[in-house]
């Protein structure tokens, strides 16, 4: 459907895109998730045409577009602030596009009215935009991109204008509508719980650089460098330096001599690693916590009620902190601020990356 | 004394009811967040205490003292609001020591405090920079530090968070109540996010068509909500409608189709046999059990119809035999189940997590309504 060879541009000295490849099937939804100022949205214009790129390729169904215009690319771009015409009621908007394009009236309101039954708003086909909420206006502005009748849709965070419970509630609709429409769809976004949701496959931008493209399984559990892992979920980094391995695992020498052991076995002796654990991977016990878990002994020093679970963040013994993510009908949630417990966690639930040459925190910035 | 004190507050624009009668207290030192969503009336509420709406009836206290006739910046507090910006002509240190400056504080009494404050929202490299050359996260915070260190012991916020990140967002909040709570401050907090309230919120205010639906701490709210609206905007949640048929001792049983499910009565909820209800479930507390655990107390054989992998959680639509759908979730800390689409499962509403109201007179379907 879509492919993009090498692709970059810059503004000024800006690498806005620098160096993208990638694919998009036929019929998927792509979630391309970065922070402000990775180069989403640039590269969701250098693939609808509304800009040029300094170099590279954009291949829509193997035919080579860089010279041509957006309006013959058969892409449909819905910018985040979505345009309607204020004086036009939610039909006439939905139909401008098919009309301008010379479709038969009739032909150009069945479609119309096709699509506003696919975002729901067929019962309110003469209001005019002002008289909808945010949540109806951005489904209008979905309905005139569906109504174009291309094949490949984009979107550049196309819930982002709406109050968070509703953005939850209208993700299943956008994936339906996708899916039940046969539509190739590339998604904007800064939220990765949405992109997780949604997507068949996830594209991570940073400063402009992909820094991993894959299912939202793949992404989640082989997270490929430390910003993947950081950005994606919520997880702990542990500094330290591999003390022995064998066969099976590596023995990790944490500050102040605590030890940890890793189900990774490609890292040398006294090199030194990152060993990052997802937050829900980790666990609060008072006992034993068994054979083969890692156990290490600290204090409750935060605790953050989110609703579905609380987070606990546990300072250890060396000073390291450690977030834990504990269900709310856990027996073990009742422990409070100031407590002794011991976090625990299986080897086999960890990653290992070297030490970043620049530093921990550098590697983790957002932005 | 309660810091601010809310009384019959009322607003209207021409035909459309802002706020109607609107009372709330918020206690000396309280974190409190008003969530709802969006023409719910929670902006012009915070507006109303700030100073920047008039009522149109109602009296509201600072201190013990109506306020109704005070300009903003007379009421003494510190705010963030989207209309009022920054000051064009500082940069963001003397933007942030402002307040301090005009209470009379010498450059280097202001210095330690404006530095901490830079330091904790991480803008201190911005520190030399004027508005118009920030982005839009950096001026949020630098208006955020700003409110902290005016002095005031009343923080307003509206949106504070909005304009950064979500991965941005979920550790300043932590921050920003850290510091609300070391400097005594009392912090009033308008957001459309729900989770951003329940994980920094001693109270939460819920409102909906310009009325307050309920008000509580965020884990009463969350896990024993009065109202049905607010099952549905704090989190998620599964409804049913059923028909209660009898009481048994602490329990009530209800009928849904050819189910009976035994739930656990609650306070000041009276119920008789015959009378429709609404039952409510979050889709974590529904546990998934092995099949031959089938006749377990209010436990639904059923079929997988959707499964989808969110990272720490599985996501399950199970279609019951009796009709129901219900979602799931299940918290994956070792190795995601081994569960499919297609594959046949029992599942159980267990009584102690099952909510139980009256059905409301305008239909479950407005009471539910987001927009």
């Amino acid at each position: 459907m879509l492919r993009v060879l090498s692709l970059s541009k810059r503004f000024g000295a800006v690498r806005a895109v620098d160096d993208a490849t990638f694919e998009v099937r036929d019929g998927e939804y792509l979630c391309i998730l970065g922070s402000t100022g990775s180069g989403k949205t640039t590269l969701l214009r250098l693939i609808a045409g509304i800009l040029r790129p300094d170099e590279g390729e954009t291949y829509i169904d193997e035919t080579l577009m860089n010279e041509t215009p957006p309006e013959d690319r058969n892409v449909v771009y819905v910018p985040q602030t979505y345009a309607l015409f204020p004086h036009m009621t939610v039909l006439e908007n939905v139909m401008f596009g098919p009309v301008a394009r010379r479709v038969p009236q009739k032909k150009a309101k069945e479609k119309a009215m096709s699509v506003l039954q696919l975002v729901r708003l067929d019962h309110r086909t003469d209001a005019l935009p002002s008289e909808l909420s945010g949540g109806m206006q951005q489904r209008v502005a979905l309905a005139r991109g569906l109504a174009s009748g291309a094949k490949l849709l984009l979107l550049d965070e196309p819930l982002g204008a709406l109050d968070a419970r509703l953005r939850i509630e209208l993700r299943g609709d956008l994936k339906r509508i996708a899916k039940d429409s046969g539509l190739t769809v590339i998604h904007v976004t800064h939220d990765q719980e949405e992109a997780m949701s949604i997507a068949d496959r996830i594209l991570i931008l940073r400063k402009g650089r992909v820094q991993q493209h894959g299912t939202p399984f793949h992404v989640y559990r082989r997270p490929e460098n430390l910003f993947v892992a950081n950005f994606v979920g919520r997880t702990n980094f542990l500094e330290g330096i591999v003390d022995s391995r064998d066969r099976e695992k590596t023995t990790v020498r944490l500050r102040q001599n605590m030890y940890i052991d890793v189900a990774d076995t490609s890292h040398e002796r006294e090199e030194y690693i990152i060993v990052a654990v997802r937050e829900e991977s980790t666990h609060l016990t008072r006992d034993d916590p068994g054979e083969g878990m890692n156990a290490l002994d600290g204090e409750i020093i935060q605790l953050h009620f989110l609703g579905y679970s609380t987070r606990f963040e546990v300072k250890l013994k060396n000073g390291d902190r450690v977030s834990s993510l504990v269900s709310t009908d856990d027996p073990i949630g009742r422990v409070k601020m100031g407590d002794r417990v011991r976090v625990s966690f299986n080897p086999r639930n960890t990653l290992v990356y070297d030490y970043p040459t620049l530093g921990l925190r550098h590697e983790l910035e957002v932005y | 004394m309660p810091e601010v004190r809310i009384i019959d507050v009322s607003k209207s624009y021409g035909k459309i009811t802002a706020l109607s009668d609107i009372s709330l207290e918020v206690h000396d030192g309280e974190y409190v967040c008003i969530v709802g969503p969006s023409g719910c009336g929670k902006t012009t509420l915070i507006k109303s205490i700030a100073g920047i709406v008039q009522p149109d009836r109602g009296e509201i206290l600072i201190d013990g003292k109506s306020v109704s006739h005070l300009p903003i910046e007379d009421r003494g507090t510190g705010y963030v609001f989207q209309e009022i910006a920054l000051f064009p002509h500082m940069n963001v240190y003397d933007n942030v020591s402002y307040g301090l400056m005009v209470r009379g504080e010498s450059p280097e009494e202001r210095k330690g405090t404006v530095t901490e404050m830079l330091d904790m929202l991480s803008i201190k490299e911005n520190s030399r920079f004027y508005p118009a050359e920030l982005s839009g996260g950096a001026m949020q915070k630098t208006a955020i530090a700003r409110a902290l260190a005016s002095g005031s012991t009343l923080l307003l916020l509206d949106e504070p968070l909005g304009a950064l990140d979500v991965k941005v967002r979920t550790v300043i909040r932590h921050e920003l109540k850290r510091l609300v709570k070391e400097l005594g401050l009392t912090a009033i907090h308008v957001t459309h996010d729900q989770e951003e309230a329940i994980s920094i919120a001693d109270r939460i205010v819920i409102m909906k068509a310009g009325r307050i639906v309920e008000v509580g701490p965020s884990d009463e709210l969350y896990l024993n909500p009065s109202r049905i609206f607010t099952a549905k905007f704090l989190g998620e949640a599964n409804f049913f409608v059923g028909i209660v048929e009898k009481h048994v001792g602490k329990t009530l049983n209800v009928k849904m189709g050819d189910t009976t499910l035994s739930v656990r009565k609650r306070e000041k909820i009276d119920l008789e046999p015959n009378d429709t209800c609404v039952l409510a479930i979050r889709p974590e507390f529904v546990k998934m059990v092995h099949r031959d655990e089938g006749n377990r107390l209010n436990a639904l054989k059923g079929k997988i119809v959707e499964a989808s992998f969110l990272g720490d959680l599985m996501n399950y639509i199970v279609e019951a035999l009796n009709g129901l759908r219900v979602q799931v979730k299940v918290q994956i800390s070792e190795e995601e189940p081994d569960i499919r689409v297609g594959d046949d499962v029992t599942i159980v509403l267990p009584e102690e997590h099952l909510l139980i109201y009256r059905h409301p007179s305008e239909g479950l379907e407005k009471e539910l309504a987001l927009e």
